[in-house]
């Protein structure tokens, strides 16, 4: 299995008004080729910002990013172009992620447009008829403006864009989130059958846990901009070490009746991110915080085999 | 579409201005002047005897022009100050002072001091009114620019690879265009009457060329027992500007997707 | 135990446009007794929140219009009494909270005093009692009543949507209507907000209809379920013959698209095709084009309901005939 994203010690702060806002704050993980990692945590959590500083849509602040092996932390203008075509990201909300003044074609058209990857128009043509094929957008709304169609055919074209020019890493931004259920398992199996056909490895960010069983290998969990536990999909549902995650999976609402958990409830608010202090971050809520966790940052460190955990008394459900 | 056949017949009326005007412009005549709307002179006669109507057609070439290449100009210089300022924040700062610092000037006297320092005639007119209405156009692209900045497709179209010539031409421009359209459509009516104020100071347009702007002030003094030298000019403003914002509001709508 | 709070006959809303008739709301029937959380499920489109608003009055005319159908709460048909009279209901015997606490609130008044507002418009006392019933509600739904004179912008979602609800109940309705009140929320405060509703509505005996379309919300605080498609409703049931005992295509459907935590599922089974425009409605069954089960029958005759089970109901002609032995 090779690597195919390494991040290290990644940092992202914004500076506000009010002091440093740590977004992400030290995050480290690696990707193998092929492979998804689900991403998951609240709002505020940070997991939009990790994705977003990935791919260079937003400075980083610090830690380094590594991508088959080349270190693309620094990379800029001509460069940072020429990743773009294999590093792409597929938005939330398809409603605000596509012009509204654009056609269809045009929109899935324009990545190939920016590279001057066809060498006429009815290469033009016929790459995006392709495209649009594979997403499952019937021909006749190639001239359809986006308001014209509804959220889970935006989202196609959205993933059609994405994949115009044959990446290898996407990066999914809750992709599923602002659509219906019925139309959330149409979309899903669409990208589960793109990633199969054109071996992508995926980053898959989400607040659902259930969609992210669905979809990942591995899952890493964030909690106000750090990695708080991170293990593969199957031994993540089965065992977790840190509070925050024991209560995450506790709170899933299933369809189904008889599911008599105790659910635990955890007090309080999100702290802020604003200019963080030492000390877990989860403490000020978690039912079992003491001295040592208010005061001392807790490491990830490995529990068990290939199961991470940043807590000073992991304790296992 | 009323919008557009009203501006349309005024453009044709003012190129067609020699061929359709039954006098010429500064035809004077004493014995006839103060006269009302009659059969020999359709919209009557002002001070000097001249015939209003065939002023009123020749004046439509100047007013037209001005109003429309002045605006023009304006919306040129800043809708691209707006987008500068918005797009390249470090220049921001910079740029939205320097337009401040003409915003401060009240337009009219921005407007005479650029015509006095120029000097008179059509061109220097529009340039004076085109430069004391920058800070309009900045200002507003600016707000757009900035609005549209943040939107997720303009994240994505960067994430695709379009540099930021492209965004700002095929993303923001078009996003942003509503309401640039508007100001541009209730700028004409001004502009139209900021260079009739400097024509009667005797900067821009020298008679006895004809201009709307210029008939209404010259017949300002009779409007007591002679009001059809004011109100006729007035009424054809008013047409234009009306015409203008019905064509500006049917514009922004056509270029809307969204209301096809 | 089964007192009709809520009896609503034979709805019908319509939104008439200059382009196009939408019909969102067709036909429907549905009781609601005291004590209980009814769920009305649905996606987007189905008419859920319209029904929402057609009960409060709220539906916005011009375009929309009531074409037909009553709606009996007390013993008066909402849709015949004066408006005056139904702004002494809303609010005081039925409440409605909205899915977007961030906007519910108004950001230039403290959250006291809207709490304070609607106790006042209701009930009769002075200010006083007024301010101690405000404190009280603050306290029942987990914020300090020290923060009655903080503006909305100071607390988070999960907290607006708790004075949201401190508003809806102040007042002690028969019946609070509550349009995806969890829906913007986190996993961890939705668990929160939903165990605190289930709590007063023991404490106040209220009736809930609870607006979702998420399933998993249904089965933690509902005791009847009514699933909603095109306008109608489609199924109806106890919660126990809903969830095991589903009968209506849609409903097997919209279960199947959720993916299951305990097993592992290589495809999703998808519903294909897309929800019908509401101003373009199919004919017969409104289903019937994306119905794996679909027969000639069912594209031009409109089902109607059959009792499979006690209190259960479907709108399907696979069960035509099949209704069960009282």
């Amino acid at each position: 299995m090779s690597v195919l994203l390494e991040v290290r010690d990644l940092k992202k702060y914004f500076k506000t008004h009010r002091g440093l806002l740590h977004a992400v704050d030290g995050v480290s993980f690696s990707l193998d080729k092929g492979k998804t990692l689900g991403i998951v945590g609240e709002s505020g959590c940070g997991k939009s910002t990790l994705g977003r500083v990935i791919l260079h849509l937003l400075e980083l602040t610090g830690g380094e990013i590594l991508f088959d092996g080349q270190d693309i932390t620094n990379v800029k203008g001509r460069e940072l172009k020429e990743h773009r075509k294999i590093m792409q990201m597929i938005f939330q909300d398809p409603f605000s992620s596509i012009n509204p003044r654009m056609t269809v074609s045009s929109i899935i058209g324009e990545p190939l447009k920016n590279y001057n990857a066809c060498k006429d128009k009815r290469e033009y043509d016929a790459r995006v008829k392709s495209l649009m094929d594979t997403v499952g957008l019937a021909e006749r709304v190639e001239q359809s403006y986006p308001h014209e169609l509804d959220g889970g055919r935006r989202q196609r074209v959205g993933i059609a864009r994405a994949i115009a020019l044959n990446p290898k890493f996407l990066v999914c931004d809750e992709p599923v989130s602002a659509l219906d259920v019925s139309i959330q398992a149409q979309i899903l199996n669409l990208m589960q059958d793109l990633q199969k056909e054109r071996g992508l490895t995926c980053i898959f960010i989400t607040h659902n846990l259930s969609v992210v069983k669905h979809v990942s290998n591995d899952i890493c969990v964030m909690y106000l901009g750090v990695l708080i536990e991170k293990s593969s999909t199957k031994e993540l549902f089965a065992k977790q070490y840190h509070p925050y995650t024991q209560a995450l999976l506790s709170a899933i609402l299933q369809p189904k009746l008889n599911k008599t958990k105790n659910r635990i409830i955890i007090k309080g608010e999100l702290t802020s991110p604003i200019n963080v202090g030492p000390g877990c971050r989860f403490a000020p809520r978690c039912l079992y915080a003491c001295d040592e966790c208010r005061n001392t940052t807790p490491e990830l460190k490995e529990i068990s085999p290939n199961h991470f955990a940043a807590c000073h008394f992991p304790r296992c459900e | 579409m009323v919008g557009l056949y009203l501006l349309v017949f005024l453009i044709l009326v003012a190129i067609c201005a020699p061929i359709i005007a039954p006098y010429d412009y500064d035809d004077q005549n004493q014995e006839k002047a103060f006269k009302f709307p009659n059969r020999e002179f359709w919209f009557g006669t002002d001070n000097f005897g001249r015939d209003i109507l065939s002023r009123m057609i020749y004046g439509s070439r100047v007013s037209l022009q001005v109003g429309l290449i002045s605006v023009g100009f304006s919306a040129l210089v800043g809708c691209t100050l707006g987008v500068i300022a918005a797009f390249y924040r470090k220049c921001d700062n910079l740029v939205m002072r320097v337009v401040d610092g003409f915003a401060s000037i009240p337009y009219l006297l921005l407007a005479i001091a650029i015509a006095a320092a120029l000097g008179s005639g059509i061109n220097n007119l529009m340039l004076a009114v085109g430069i004391s209405t920058i800070p309009a156009y900045a200002r507003v692209t600016r707000a757009a620019v900035l609005t549209v900045k943040e939107t997720e497709y303009v994240e994505a179209a960067r994430s695709i690879g379009t540099n930021n010539f492209r965004i700002i031409i095929r993303h923001i421009m078009p996003n942003s265009l509503a309401p640039i359209i508007i100001q541009a459509t209730l700028g004409v009516g001004n502009a139209i009457l900021i260079a009739s104020c400097l024509s009667f100071l005797g900067l821009g347009i020298q008679p006895p060329s004809p201009e709307w702007g210029a008939m209404l002030s010259g017949g300002r003094i009779y409007i007591r027992d002679y009001w059809h030298m004011t109100v006729i000019p007035g009424v054809a403003l008013m047409l234009v500007v009306y015409a203008l914002n019905i064509l500006g509001d049917g514009l922004r709508d056509a270029l809307d997707p969204r209301l096809k | 135990m089964h007192e009709k709070v809520l009896e609503i006959k034979k709805l019908v809303v319509r939104y008439d446009t200059d382009y196009e008739k939408v019909e969102a709301v067709n036909n429907i029937s549905l009781e609601i007794a005291k004590k209980e959380t009814m769920g009305l499920v649905g996606e987007t489109g189905a008419g859920k929140t319209t029904t929402a608003l057609a009960i409060m009055r709220l539906v916005p005319s011009p375009p929309g219009k009531v074409i037909s159908g009553e709606i009996y709460f007390e013993g008066a048909d909402l849709l015949k009494i004066s408006e005056k009279e139904m702004r002494k209901i809303r609010g005081g015997k039925i409440s409605m909270i909205f899915q977007d606490p961030m906007t519910a609130l108004n950001p230039v008044l403290p959250v006291g005093e809207q709490i304070m507002e609607v106790i006042r418009l209701h009930d009769k006392g002075s200010k006083a009692e007024a301010t101690k019933k405000t404190t009280k509600m603050l306290e029942l739904v987990g914020i300090n009543s020290e923060r009655h004179n903080e503006y909305p912008h100071q607390f988070s979602g999960g907290m607006k949507q708790r004075v949201v609800i401190a508003i809806a109940l102040a007042c002690n309705p028969s019946l609070l209507i509550a349009d995806e009140p969890t829906t913007a929320l986190d996993v961890t405060i939705q668990a929160q907000v939903l165990g605190m509703m289930n709590s007063l509505k023991d404490e106040f005996d209220t009736s809930i209809i609870l607006i979702t379309h998420d399933l998993g919300v249904v089965a933690e605080v509902c005791d009847h379920v009514a699933i909603m498609y095109a306008g109608e409703i489609i199924e109806t049931g106890t919660i126990k013959e809903i969830f095991e005992n589903k009968k209506h295509p849609y409903t097997i459907g919209l279960f199947n698209s959720i993916p299951d935590l305990d097993t592992e599922e290589d495809r999703l089974q998808a519903i294909s095709g897309l929800m019908p425009d509401p101003a373009n409605l199919p004919k017969g069954c409104k289903f019937h084009p994306r119905c794996p089960k679909c027969t000639a029958e069912c594209k031009h005759r409109v089902p109607q309901n059959t009792e499979v089970a006690p209190e259960h109901f479907v709108k399907c002609l696979l069960y035509k005939g099949t209704e069960a032995a009282k």
